[in-house]
């Protein structure tokens, strides 16, 4: 697979060309490209004149930043605490029977990327999903799987969304 | 109006005159909420109904709408205050704009069915000071959010914001400064409590320039968003701080280090920056008083050990958030080696009030050795789910119960956790503590940053402590031992109680390995997580014993222990719940009681949820 450059390039102008700016530039790839391409730390790495092994342990700390393309939908289960106690964790517990994947995982299909994420600000509405930027509140086991057939009708065929 | 530097503290005072004259033309205006939670339960559409309603009636330019920050009740949301009067409507649909302008804006007519009715009193409340929620806060950083819109810059300034800075800069030396915040008896609002003014006064000694200052909004702990909330709603308060502890210690150079899943707050940080540059009030030669400061916004990489000070740094410098020894303290040696500040934002937005108001003043606020308020993010099992600012000394049970107004539900309330990850789980005998930074310790907790999560009788407290270590085995940075290797054990220990293995011999082998990781640790991280562990031994030692003597998990949560079943008596034979099942573990025909196959459960909960006739029970 080749990269287009174009975007690296807009990226790499736009930081200074030292350290300081290294988890910028990696933020700003990550967003382009929705992952960190090998070749492009590479390249990030000649560019700052930092060493790989740097960029790519930078790379590899922070949870922000994935090795591995994500998935066209970002499906994020909020596993704060506020969500945990209102029963985030069978909401997670059923996504992952679903969709067939761990947490952090991509559908084979390149579908969903299955996230957890710590507090996304409402808890009021816990437990609480958010999927392309939409937030779904007070969310149970049946109500995802009302979701995900929204989402993509082949796929949830076995879930909870039976009962609708 | 053109903006234009503001040069001299005379300058900021005749543009506040003028936009206080102008605000007093526009009024009224119809206030809504635009924090993440009323976003996301629909406050743009609510906004561009309320703009087509005014258009429709003639009167875009007789009312002003203005989009703020968090209020706080974001269980109510999306909320819409009317301002002068304070008139309360909650939980808007955007169908409703229409009837708010026709029947209260043009004929002063409440519309009945958006105001709040006290679930206890079940009166109805039309204003918002008037709803218990509100009225036993006491707002004094976070009341502002409500009544500015957080990208004006004039709305900030209309409401007295940057007088503080004036203030420092023409009536004070930078040591006054120093002195004021030392007398106010400031703690930092980031978790340990230190003594702000006493951090800057070793800063500012310390030899090597530049020196940087920083504002920690890295907000890491994991059921908690005031910081989130006041950068979004009122970022100037944070820039303010920052500009006049920067004068203070003599720094030249300031970050802000916010948590990467942030992004509104990052633009409304962003926008803020700009305008105070836009107007002189950052930037070279600040109110022509040959000071230069600035401030830089970067975002974290999404690392709960990044909100460590030293981890933190490093994150600045573009490293890997690992944690360094503290044998010399980052006012010393900080960013790039340098004598750096880091505080809390909160804590920087409390400066402005320090200054203005005078540290007497602010310290009329608060116990003897916590002064001022404390927001805090009150959630979980409680009925008024927001954030909430309090005097620090206030009890407990004055926040659950008052505010939060007690459990939903009306079930038993069990425990109260404070201080996130590394803080402690508290019972009922503790409601009637006050809080403040040195009771919560003393009792086997922590002020932390301020999330304060309420949990019920269906609340495993095993199984909250085992969640939280999860959450610091997957954020330990694995740098020392103790903390990388014990959270893992802890982690795989607690995981057998969960299950009802181990035997009771199991606690003193969790006791003694959180000793270990609390005196062998090098930073707080691993220091400090025991103490979910610790507090649920020291309060709940008896649901553990029930996990492993009885392998029984009271609060029904933990799945290896708990199993579902049919209540005969209440199943109608509805077969909702057996088609609902994943697994295909319900049986049963129509009109007669279905029965669950336990072994092929898999304890989803689906079939709880969905029964409507409350035939399901789990043990
Ligand atoms: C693991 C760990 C995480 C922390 N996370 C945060 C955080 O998210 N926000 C914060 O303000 N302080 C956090 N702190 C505390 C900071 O290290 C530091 O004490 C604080 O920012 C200082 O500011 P203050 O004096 O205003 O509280 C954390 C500390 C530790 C050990
Ligand atoms: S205590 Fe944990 S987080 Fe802190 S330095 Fe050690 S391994 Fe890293
Ligand atoms: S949903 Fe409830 S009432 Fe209906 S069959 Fe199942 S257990 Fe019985
Ligand atoms: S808990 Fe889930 S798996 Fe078990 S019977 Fe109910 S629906 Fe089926
Ligand atoms: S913990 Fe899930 S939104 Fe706050
Ligand atoms: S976001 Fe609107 S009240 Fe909190």
């Amino acid at each position: 697979m080749t990269l287009p450059q174009a975007p690296l390039q807009n990226i790499l102008d736009k930081h200074p060309h030292d350290e300081s700016s290294l988890i910028m530039l990696l933020q700003d790839v990550q967003e382009a490209y929705r992952y960190l391409p090998p070749e492009i730390l590479v390249e990030i790495a000649k560019t700052l004149n930092v060493p790989k092994a740097k960029v790519f342990g930078v790379a590899t700390f922070y949870k922000a930043f994935s090795m591995e393309p994500r998935g066209e939908t970002e499906i994020k289960v909020c596993c704060g605490t506020a969500c945990h106690v209102r029963g985030s964790t069978l909401i997670m517990d059923e996504f992952k029977r679903t969709l067939g994947v761990e947490e952090g995982g991509t559908t084979e299909d390149g579908k969903f990327t299955l996230e957890a994420v710590n507090c996304v600000g409402t808890c009021a509405m816990a437990p609480v999903i958010v999927v392309k930027d939409v937030y779904h509140g007070h969310m149970t086991v049946n109500k995802l799987g009302k979701l995900l057939k929204s989402l993509n009708p082949k796929k949830a065929k076995t879930t909870g969304a039976k009962a609708s | 109006m053109k903006n234009s530097k503001l040069t001299s503290p005379e300058k900021l005072a005749r543009l506040k005159g003028k936009l206080l004259k102008q605000r007093q033309k526009q009024r009224p205006i119809i206030t809504v909420c635009a924090g993440t939670a009323c976003v996301a339960c629909g406050c743009v559409p609510l906004t561009a109904a309320f703009r087509e309603a005014l258009k429709e009636n003639g009167l875009e330019d007789k009312i002003e709408i203005r989009t703020t920050g968090c209020h706080g009740f974001c269980e109510r949301g999306p909320l819409v205050v009317l301002q002068p009067e304070g008139i309360f409507y909650q939980q808007v649909k955007p169908a409703d704009a229409k009837s708010i302008i026709e029947q209260t804006i043009q004929n002063g007519e409440l519309v009945e069915k958006l105001l709040y009715r006290d679930p206890q009193t079940k009166q109805v409340l039309t204003h918002e000071k008037d709803i218990p929620f509100y009225s036993k806060q006491m707002r004094l950083i976070f009341g502002m959010n409500g009544h500015m819109d957080p990208t004006s810059i004039h709305d900030y300034i209309a409401l007295g914001g940057y007088a503080a800075l004036a203030r420092s800069f023409l009536e004070m030396q930078p040591e006054d400064i120093i002195e004021e915040v030392k007398k106010s008896g400031l703690r930092g609002r980031g978790g340990g409590g230190f003594l702000t003014g006493k951090k800057w006064a070793t800063c500012r000694k310390a030899p090597g320039e530049p020196k940087y200052i920083i504002c920690n909004a890295d907000e890491g702990d994991p059921g908690a968003f005031m910081d989130r909330s006041l950068l979004e709603g009122n970022p100037h308060a944070v820039v303010e701080g920052m500009i006049i502890g920067a004068y203070a210690i003599g720094s030249h150079d300031g970050y802000v280090y916010v948590r990467h899943e942030y992004p509104l707050a990052v633009k409304n940080l962003n926008i803020a920056i700009e305008a105070a540059r836009e107007f002189g009030l950052l930037g070279e030669n600040i109110f022509s008083s040959g000071f230069d400061f600035d401030i830089k916004v970067s975002r974290g990489g999404g690392a709960f050990v990044c909100g460590e000070s030293t981890a933190l740094m490093a994150s600045l410098e573009g490293k890997i958030g690992e944690p360094r020894a503290k044998y010399i303290h980052t006012v010393t040696s900080g960013l790039w080696g340098k004598p750096s500040t880091l505080n809390n934002v909160e804590t920087w937005a409390n400066v402005p009030m320090i200054i203005e108001k005078g540290a007497d003043e602010y310290a009329k606020v608060g116990t003897e050795g916590s002064k001022g308020t404390k927001v805090f993010a009150l959630t979980g099992k409680v009925n008024n789910t927001g954030l909430v600012e309090v005097p620090m000394g206030m009890t407990l049970r004055e926040i659950v119960f008052d505010i939060g107004g007690g459990i939903i539900e009306n079930r038993p309330f069990k425990a109260v956790q404070t201080g996130g990850p590394s803080g402690g789980c508290l019972p009922e005998s503790a409601l009637d503590m006050p809080v403040d930074f040195d009771t919560l310790t003393e009792i086997g907790s922590m002020m932390g940053s301020g999330g304060l999560i309420v949990m019920d009788n269906l609340t495993c407290m095993v199984d909250l402590a085992k969640y939280f270590i999860h959450f610091l085995q997957e954020e330990s940075c694995g740098k020392c031992t103790p903390c990388r290797e014990g959270l893992r054990q802890l982690h795989h220990m607690l995981e057998k109680v969960t299950r009802g293995e181990g035997g009771v011999e199991i606690l003193d082998d969790i006791e003694r390995l959180c000793m270990v990781m609390e005196n062998a640790s090098l930073c707080a991280l691993g220091s400090s997580a025991p103490n979910p562990v610790m507090s649920t031994l020291k309060y709940f030692r008896n649901e553990y014993l029930a996990h492993l003597e009885e392998q029984r998990c009271p609060a029904g949560v933990c799945k290896d222990l708990i199993t579902y079943s049919v209540i005969e008596e209440n199943c109608t034979g509805c077969v909702v719940c057996k088609r609902a099942c994943p697994v295909d573990a319900i049986e049963g025909e129509k009109k007669e009681v279905h029965k669950i196959n336990s072994d092929i459960c898999t304890r989803c909960g689906i079939c709880l949820a969905v029964c409507k006739f409350d035939a399901i029970f789990v043990e």
